[in-house]
Order: C-alpha cells, then sequence, then structure tokens
C-alpha cells in the first residue's frame, strides 16, 4: 500500500503520525481512505473535490500535474507539498473562481 | 566530464549530439540588433489613442472621494477611468499567486477602490489625443484622501499595534483559517526529524539575523499595453508579458468577462524576470478602449515601474544551524518573514523551500510568514524567494566553516544534497547537480589561485532553484523546401526561440537555421504557461519535440506510401528516410517534403505537454573582492559561476542566463534597494539613483556549465534561467568577510552599511 506522508502542519489531524499508509491506487483513492482513518485531512486539502491551488502532490518526489488522477502503486510515497510555479507562484495561472463567503469591507468612496 | 584545466566559460558536458550543444546565430538576432523587432511600445494603430494613470502620493491612505470632472473637460480627454468602471468583485476568489486571493485584491492592484496601499498605487486612467494631454488630465483629478500611518517592513508589519492594511485579512495560522485581523497573510512550517535532538547533539551552533531590502528586477523595457475593445465586443490586446494567456484570463477575470473575448499578442519583452507576469495596464486600458471605441496604449514612466509594478520581497530571516565537530550538519531552523507589499502573495514559500536545499539535514524547522506593508505589491524575481533564504544560509555556513577551520567546499561536500536526500518540505530530491558543482568549484584553478594585497578576499556560495514544468504546445508546418514553420506560445527572453527550435532540428536530423520559430497570440496556439520558472527550454522544448516526433512519424508514412511499403520498415536517421525492405531507398527530408502535396497534403505536427520530472538546478559562485576600508566600496574583482544545466541545448544562451542572474545578484548585494522615506517614499525611482551594476562595475563573469543530465528530458536539459541568480550576494558577503573582518547582515553591502559595521568592529 503507498505511503503518505502527512505534512507537519496536518499531523494535528492524524494524532501526530508522520506517515500513515493506506489503501488507494490513485491520489483520490488514497485522500478518501485516509480521510477515513482520520476526518478532517479530505477537508485540509481539497476545495470543492479539487487540491487546494497551494497544495501539490509529490509522487516519489516528483510533482505531478495530474494532482488527484495520478495513478499510485504499493510502494509509492505521496508527499503534499506547497505549490509553486517559479514565475507566478503558484501551480496553474489559470484562473479559478470558486465561491467564498462574502469580503468585509468598509464603505466605498463616492464617486462624481 | 571533470577537469582541472579550466578556461573562461567552459562546458562540461557528459554527451554530444548535432544540434543540441552548438551555438547558432539566434533567430531574432537580426531584427534586435538593427532595431525592426518591434515592442509594445513601438506599435501604431489608426486613431490610436494615448493613456496615463493618476498614482496615489500616499503610502497608505483611505480614499473618500474621487472627482474626475474637470480631467473630463480638458480639450483632447477622451475618456476616464475608475475602479467603479470595473465590475464589482463579490466574493470571489482567484488562484493568481500563491493560492487563492479574492478578486477584489486583484482588482484593487488594478485601480484602487477605497483605499490606496502603497505609493504609486493605481487610481485612475485617462485617454486622451496625445500623453501629454492625458498626463495634464491625471493631474485635473480630484482625490480627497484620509491618509494613514504607513508600515513598511514584515517586522514592524507583525506587531500588534502595526497600522492594518486590510480590515478583512485573517490570518491562515499553520494550515487554518483564524479570525485574527492582522497583517500576517499567512504563516506554515516544514518540519522534519527532532529539532531538539539535532541541536543537542551539535557541538558549535551559530544563530544570525539577516535582512534584505526590496529590489526590482531591472528589466530595460517598461510596461506597456495597447488595447482595443472592438465593436463587437471582442478584445485584442499587445502588450510587454512572460504571459499571454495570464494576461488573457487575468483581464478577462478583472474585467468579468470570458477569456474566449480577449486575444493577447505578446510583442517582444526587453526582459522581465518575473516582473512581468502580474497585470497592471490591460484592463485599464481595456476599459478606456471600450469607452472611446478606439485602441489606448499606456506606457509607464521608469518612476511607475519602480513604485507602480511589483519588485522582489524585503525580508527578515533567522537562520539556526548545528553542527557536530566533525562537520556534520546536524540541525538548522530558519524563519522567514517576507514583505508581500500592499496585498498578500510574497514569494516565502519558495523561500522556505530553498533555505537549506543545498544540505543534507536530518532535523529541520521552517517557519514562512507572508506579511503585507505600505510597498508597491510584488512580484516574482528570478529564483523568487531564494535569494533572500541563501543569503542568511551560506553566510551561517561560512561562520560555521571559519569556527571548525575547515575548507568551505569541503564542509559543504561533506553535508551536500543528493539524489535520495530527503528536503525540509518532505519529498526525496531525484538527480540533482549539487555535488557536482561543488566538485567543480572545488577543481577550479580560480579557486586555487592565490590572491594577495590587502583588504581582499575570497567567498564561495552556493544555491538552488526548483524550476517547473507546468504547461506549452507547440505546432511544426513542414515547409515544401524542408524547412519548417514553428508556432509557439512562450515569449522569448532569453533565446528560447532558438533553443526551442534547436531540439525541434535534432529530432528531423535538421539545422537549426531550418527551423524558422515564431511566438504567436493565444488565438493561434495552444494554451501555454508563463515564461517563468526556468521552464520554456524544458516545457516548451518538450513541446517541440513531441511536436517534431509527429512530423517525423507522419513522414515515415508518407515515405511508405511512396515506396508502398510497410510504415515499420521506414527507418529514419540523420534527416534521411530509408526503406529497409526496398533495397534500401534513400530519400532526404527536404525531397519528401517536397513531395508532400501529392502524398497526401501538409503536414503539421502538434504536441501539447504538461511534463513531470522537472530538473532543479544548483548553482554556485567564487568571488573575490577588495574593500576600500576608508569608504566602504567593494570593487569585484573576479567572479566565476558553475551551474548545472542538465543538457546546455545553446551553452551561449546558457552562458548569458548565468552572466545575468550573477550581475543581478551583485546589484542585491552591493547596491540595489528602494530607498524609502519613513512616510513610504522611494526616494530613489530613478535608474540614475537605483544603482543597477553597469559592464564598468564588473570584471567578465567567468561560467562553468556542469551537465547531470535531468532524467525528465528526453537530451537532459534542466532549466537554468534562476539558480543563478541565488548564490552571489551570500559569496560577497562571504568576501567581504575574508577581506576585512566583518559579516555583513543586511542587503544591500553598500558603502554606508560596510562602513558601519567596519566602524563597530574597530569600536570593538
Amino acid at each position: 500500500m503507498p505511503t503518505v506522508f502527512i505534512p507537519s502542519m496536518m499531523q494535528k489531524l492524524t494524532g501526530g503520525a508522520e506517515q500513515v499508509v493506506v489503501e488507494g491506487s490513485s491520489v483520490r483513492q488514497v485522500i478518501r481512505n485516509l480521510d477515513k482513518i482520520h476526518p478532517g485531512v479530505k477537508d485540509w486539502l481539497l476545495d470543492d473535490n479539487q487540491l487546494k491551488s497551494n497544495i501539490s502532490v509529490a509522487i516519489d518526489g516528483v510533482i505531478t500535474p495530474m494532482g488527484l488522477l495520478e495513478d499510485v502503486d504499493h510502494a509509492s510515497e505521496i508527499h503534499f507539498v506547497a505549490a509553486i510555479s517559479g514565475g507566478t507562484g503558484s501551480t496553474s495561472s489559470r484562473s479559478r473562481i470558486p465561491a467564498r463567503s462574502p469580503l468585509h469591507r468598509p464603505p466605498s468612496p463616492q464617486f462624481h | 566530464m571533470s577537469t582541472n584545466n579550466y578556461e573562461p566559460n567552459m562546458v562540461l558536458s557528459t554527451k554530444q549530439f548535432k544540434v543540441v550543444g552548438t551555438r547558432p546565430v539566434r533567430h531574432d538576432g537580426a531584427d534586435k540588433v538593427t532595431g525592426r523587432a518591434l515592442y509594445g511600445a513601438d506599435l501604431q494603430l489608426a486613431d490610436l489613442l494615448h493613456g496615463a494613470i493618476l498614482r496615489s502620493p500616499h503610502a497608505h491612505a483611505r480614499i473618500k472621494s474621487i472627482d474626475t470632472s474637470k480631467a473630463e473637460a480638458l480639450p483632447g480627454v477622451k475618456a476616464v477611468a475608475v475602479s467603479t468602471d470595473l465590475p464589482a468583485p463579490g466574493d470571489q476568489v482567484v488562484d493568481i499567486g500563491e493560492g487563492d486571493t479574492p478578486l477584489k485584491y486583484v482588482r484593487d492592484n488594478v485601480l484602487a477602490s477605497d483605499k490606496v496601499c502603497y505609493k504609486g498605487h493605481a487610481v485612475a486612467g485617462v485617454a486622451a489625443i496625445n500623453v501629454h494631454v492625458a498626463l495634464e488630465a491625471v493631474g485635473l483629478i480630484e482625490v480627497e484622501y484620509e491618509p494613514l500611518p504607513a508600515v513598511l517592513t514584515a517586522p514592524d508589519a507583525m506587531r500588534d499595534d502595526a497600522p492594518v492594511l486590510h480590515e478583512d485579512l485573517t490570518t491562515d495560522e499553520l494550515g487554518e483559517k483564524t479570525d485574527k485581523v492582522s497583517n500576517v497573510a499567512k504563516h506554515f512550517q516544514f518540519k522534519l526529524g527532532d529539532i531538539e535532538a539535532g541541536f543537542a547533539a551539535a557541538d558549535t551552533i551559530v544563530e544570525r539575523e539577516f535582512d534584505t531590502s526590496t529590489v526590482h528586477q531591472g528589466y530595460i523595457e517598461p510596461h506597456n499595453a495597447t488595447v482595443l475593445w472592438n465593436n463587437d465586443d471582442r478584445i485584442h490586446i499587445w502588450c510587454s508579458t512572460q504571459g499571454s494567456f495570464v494576461v488573457r484570463d487575468v483581464t478577462a477575470t478583472v474585467l468579468g468577462i470570458p477569456e474566449s473575448r480577449i486575444r493577447v499578442t505578446p510583442m517582444e519583452i526587453g526582459g522581465g524576470f518575473g516582473g512581468k507576469i502580474p497585470v497592471y495596464l490591460e484592463p485599464v486600458a481595456a476599459l478606456l478602449s471600450k469607452k472611446t471605441g478606439k485602441p489606448v496604449k499606456i506606457v509607464m514612466s521608469r518612476q511607475e515601474v519602480f513604485e507602480g509594478s511589483g519588485p522582489t520581497p524585503g525580508s527578515h530571516i533567522k537562520v539556526k544551524m548545528g553542527v557536530t565537530k566533525e562537520g556534520k550538519i546536524v540541525a538548522a531552523q530558519a524563519s522567514l518573514a517576507y514583505e508581500a507589499g500592499g496585498y498578500p502573495g510574497a514569494m516565502v514559500t519558495p523561500g522556505a523551500m530553498c533555505v537549506f536545499a543545498a544540505y543534507d539535514i536530518p532535523n529541520v524547522v521552517v517557519d514562512g510568514y507572508d506579511v503585507v506593508v505600505n510597498k508597491p505589491s510584488t512580484a516574482a524575481y528570478r529564483a523568487p524567494g531564494a535569494t533572500n533564504a541563501a543569503f542568511a544560509t551560506e553566510t551561517v555556513v561560512d561562520e560555521i566553516t571559519e569556527k571548525l577551520g575547515v575548507d568551505a567546499i569541503e564542509f559543504r561536500l561533506n553535508n551536500a544534497a543528493k539524489e535520495g536526500t530527503r528536503r525540509a518540505d518532505g519529498p526525496k530530491y531525484r538527480s540533482i547537480g549539487c555535488v557536482d558543482v561543488l566538485e567543480a568549484i572545488k577543481n577550479h584553478q580560480h579557486y586555487n589561485a592565490p590572491l594577495e594585497g590587502p583588504n581582499r578576499g575570497r567567498g564561495v556560495a552556493i544555491g538552488f532553484w526548483f524550476n517547473v514544468g507546468l504547461q506549452s504546445s507547440c505546432a511544426i508546418n513542414v515547409n515544401s523546401d524542408g524547412t519548417l514553420a514553428l508556432v509557439e506560445g512562450s515569449t522569448d527572453i532569453g533565446g528560447s526561440r532558438t533553443s526551442i527550435a534547436m531540439q525541434a532540428a535534432e529530432v528531423l536530423g535538421l539545422r537549426a537555421e531550418d527551423v524558422r520559430p515564431t511566438v504567436v497570440d493565444t488565438d493561434s496556439v495552444g494554451y501555454t504557461d508563463v515564461t517563468g520558472g526556468s521552464r520554456v527550454t524544458f516545457c516548451t522544448g518538450i513541446a517541440a519535440i513531441e511536436a517534431a516526433e509527429d512530423v517525423k512519424r507522419q513522414m515515415v508514412e508518407r515515405a511508405a506510401k511512396i515506396w508502398d511499403v510497410d510504415a515499420e520498415t521506414v527507418e529514419f536517421d540523420g534527416g534521411t528516410f530509408r526503406g529497409v525492405s526496398n533495397g534500401n531507398s534513400e530519400m532526404s527530408f527536404k525531397e519528401l517534403a517536397g513531395r508532400l502535396g501529392k502524398t497526401g497534403g501538409p503536414i503539421v505536427g502538434r504536441a501539447t505537454v504538461q511534463p513531470k520530472a522537472v530538473g532543479g538546478s544548483f548553482s554556485g559562485n567564487i568571488v573575490d573582492v577588495e574593500v576600500d576600508p576608508e569608504t566602504g566600496k567593494v570593487t569585484i574583482l573576479r567572479f566565476t559561476a558553475v551551474q548545472d544545466a542538465g543538457k546546455a541545448i545553446h551553452p551561449s544562451y546558457v552562458e548569458g542566463q548565468m552572466q545575468g542572474g550573477s550581475v543581478q545578484g551583485i546589484g542585491w548585494a552591493l547596491n540595489e534597494e528602494y530607498y524609502m522615506s519613513q512616510e513610504g517614499v522611494m526616494a530613489n525611482s530613478s535608474l540614475l539613483d537605483y544603482r543597477i551594476p553597469t559592464a564598468l562595475d564588473l570584471p567578465m563573469i567567468d561560467t562553468v556549465i556542469v551537465e547531470v543530465p535531468n532524467p525528465g528530458h528526453p537530451f537532459g536539459a534542466r532549466g537554468v534561467g534562476e539558480a543563478n541568480i541565488v548564490p552571489p550576494p551570500a559569496a560577497i558577503a562571504n568576501a567581504i568577510h575574508a577581506a576585512v573582518g566583518v559579516r555583513m547582515s543586511r542587503l544591500p553591502m553598500n558603502p554606508p552599511s560596510l562602513m558601519e559595521a567596519i566602524w563597530a568592529k574597530e569600536r570593538q
């Protein structure tokens, strides 16, 4: 079964466990099964059933652009790492516009 | 290949190819040197209007009202745009930086709505018959501000009593959203091993704090944009950008329209270094064009570039490292607070990922803080975040080697990261060239040459950048004369057109000159991510290779059809097709290209790619300096840059990247800074006062290209555009220490800073 390396900031959800061996043949299945063992993991990693935009998946040290759809095998090391893209700072420069709670703003200025 | 007989500009090649690794003349060279290449400011269109931007005089103020009536009444003024002309952002968030960002922040950085967050923040735009009228009109717009106290550094902005930039910004604390309103947008942490046990096992511990100033990428060509909002509501943008698709998508998002209505034509670009990824002018010019029905061109002045575009973050960094008496690093801890500028998104995450990237350390903790301050909203700058971090780490490492009395390179080799080393953020390295770069430095004649004379010293440092892959597209049309027209979407900043063409030529057995590469608009090529993250020669190169393989496959089928044989029996090598089952009949690529019209029609090869196995790059420096102890001036006597290129596709361009990155690193080290008043006004917003090194300030930058092939690229290429800027400030700081015995902890290490350090040492 693949081994998930738990980021230090997420270890509060795994009772301090740094590695968890969990079933799954894709990253999506692994996360689903990990969430059954350690509830809250899915919400920590996913937003609208997609990886959060500041998180990338590395399989055996290689960042995969396939994210949740990437296949894994029994010997895979899975890491959730910060997403970087050099120039843009994110994994994708494509805009994504999911719903969010309204922002709290001060009164708007007057325009003439 | 290794050698001890170094000469300037050496390539330590491991594998030879026919085209890859050679140095053909760049395809855009003639246009560039004769002035025919068209940049954004050169663009002329019928009925073109000229725009100008009103910018905030305050670093932090609430906007109470804006009155544009006098400006609109000025003869020659055609339109004025303010933030209310943009659709309300609502509660939308967009992913255009480090994770999700409220659309309001993106929109407000284009045109401020309720607040200005830095001096130079855009408030309104004007379109007029010429730029002089536009500028006069800008002066007639009346804005009532309520000035607020400004906060300019990360440590100040992190204080509980600091002025708050955004009342809606709450801290994301270790992955959890909190209700705490503060200037700290995000605090994250990487942890490896047991840090307490690591330091307990250390015989020597060095802990230091460092500050780096805000610096600008310093690209020669200012930002510009020309936009035509056509009568059919389709928009055409011509601009200087590192990512035409990013301009398309962000502009569409800010304007609240579908991206399919926008076509972006990237003009030639006069430098970017990460700073030409954000969008500033395009939405404003679009609004003005919509209002007037005419194309509108806006070109920033140099002052606007400094004050209104995105420099790289200033930072406050703490580094603590523990080593055994045998010289093994057993624990390392860092805290990095980076200034994001007016809106969240400092490049602190990659900084945190790179801070100890060169070393195999079992116990590590790294904390990162993304902090908003009243300075321009920051952007990427060549290995964003890594230079600040390496300045701190490599200075501490130098102090450790001094305390232990060991050779600086031997110590680094003893602790170097290699394939299988686990990084602080979790994954293990694949194939990397850290050891190879250090070995090349150790063996280099420069490292072993005597350095004589008073106040002279030699320093070394190493740095890392991850590089990225992302997405690229490419198409290749076969011409009837056997040449290729290659179409791609990656803005060519450093000669990438040629390096991409060379990779296609290598596959098809042609000369680089037989391939004509063209960077086209967003309607004419598949989605292609930014020219950034040192990804173009790697990723768009793979797209070109796969498109060329597609051409080859189709050409083989045509040869088989002509010879009436099975395609599997046709071989292709060195630009010649051979029919193995047909008496070894031969046909050159050119001959076959001439027969396409009567064998099935034109051939177009195409590819879209999203490669995984990106190869990171290590870079190291040897630098000799001389310090004038009476003035504090530092003279660079000799500078050698060593970098792992995987495989140098075009060695001259790799050397150019290494030299350019080194020079920018030297400027960052010695001269460059946003010199800010307490009110947040940049006092040196011109290239006369913002001191970028010139050729007169520098010796020749000698280069050594190390080639540790990247298994994720068919020819072994790694991105080379960024890692070279990472080590120079630390190497120079270490050389200064060797010269005059002072440890510098602040960038820039300019004469006043150096004299303070020298006088402090004398007082001890």
